[in-house]
């Protein structure tokens, strides 16, 4: 039996959401502290604060 | 056009000539193939390990949550463009089909979450080996 690793939507979109923003720091950016700026507002702002809002958005449109 | 105008623009880093040298090329086939190596080859260690670090990083947990890695097919569009971004993953992607490691089919939802980080982690991977080609020709440092 083949055991799969089970993470809710929320965590796999976390994690998603962390070394994506890495890779968009790093590949982007052309200083050191560029990178982290610019990984930092992916992560916060357009990854986790797009995935709250949607959550949101997707709340009102149910209720 | 003002004095502050022009020496800001003055300011603001020039792309030197792109050369295409032997380096810039094994850059891009080595960052293909194993993740964060054109970046390692160029001596940019940090870089380069946060990159690899992540890819395979992101490979293994899709891998974990049994995610499919595609096969070269030519049928349904997905399936297409899911080979695409796999094979982007280069040595994992081959490593993956030789050892027959993912799952068969995407019948849970984690399989599907892991089946998208396979496919990331393989176009995360083209960004990070052009980003290492782009060092070697000089247009970034």
């Amino acid at each position: 039996m083949i055991l799969a690793m089970q993470i809710s939507h929320f965590t796999a979109a976390a994690i998603f959401a962390f070394f994506v923003s890495i890779v968009f720091g790093i590949t982007q950016r052309n200083t050191p502290r560029e990178m982290v700026r610019c990984g930092a507002i992916h992560f916060v702002g357009w990854f986790m604060g797009g995935m709250f809002l949607a959550g949101w958005v997707m709340w009102l449109l149910h209720h | 056009m003002t004095k502050t105008e022009t020496d800001t623009s003055a300011a603001q880093p020039v792309a030197t000539g792109a050369a295409f040298t032997k380096m810039s090329a094994l850059a891009l086939v080595v960052g293909w193939l194993i993740p964060g190596g054109g970046h390692f080859i160029q001596k940019k260690w940090i870089r380069g390990f946060l990159l690899m670090g992540s890819v395979v990083a992101m490979f293994a947990i899709g891998l974990a949550m049994q995610g499919k890695i595609y096969q070269p097919n030519a049928g349904d569009l997905l399936d297409i463009l899911g080979f695409i971004g796999d094979f982007g993953a280069g040595g994992l992607y081959i490593l993956g089909r030789t050892l027959e490691w993912g799952g068969t089919s995407i019948s849970f939802a984690a399989a599907d979450y892991g089946t998208k980080y396979i496919v990331v982690a393989g176009l995360l991977n083209i960004m990070s080996a052009v980003d290492a080609y782009h060092i070697a020709i000089g247009k970034k440092q």
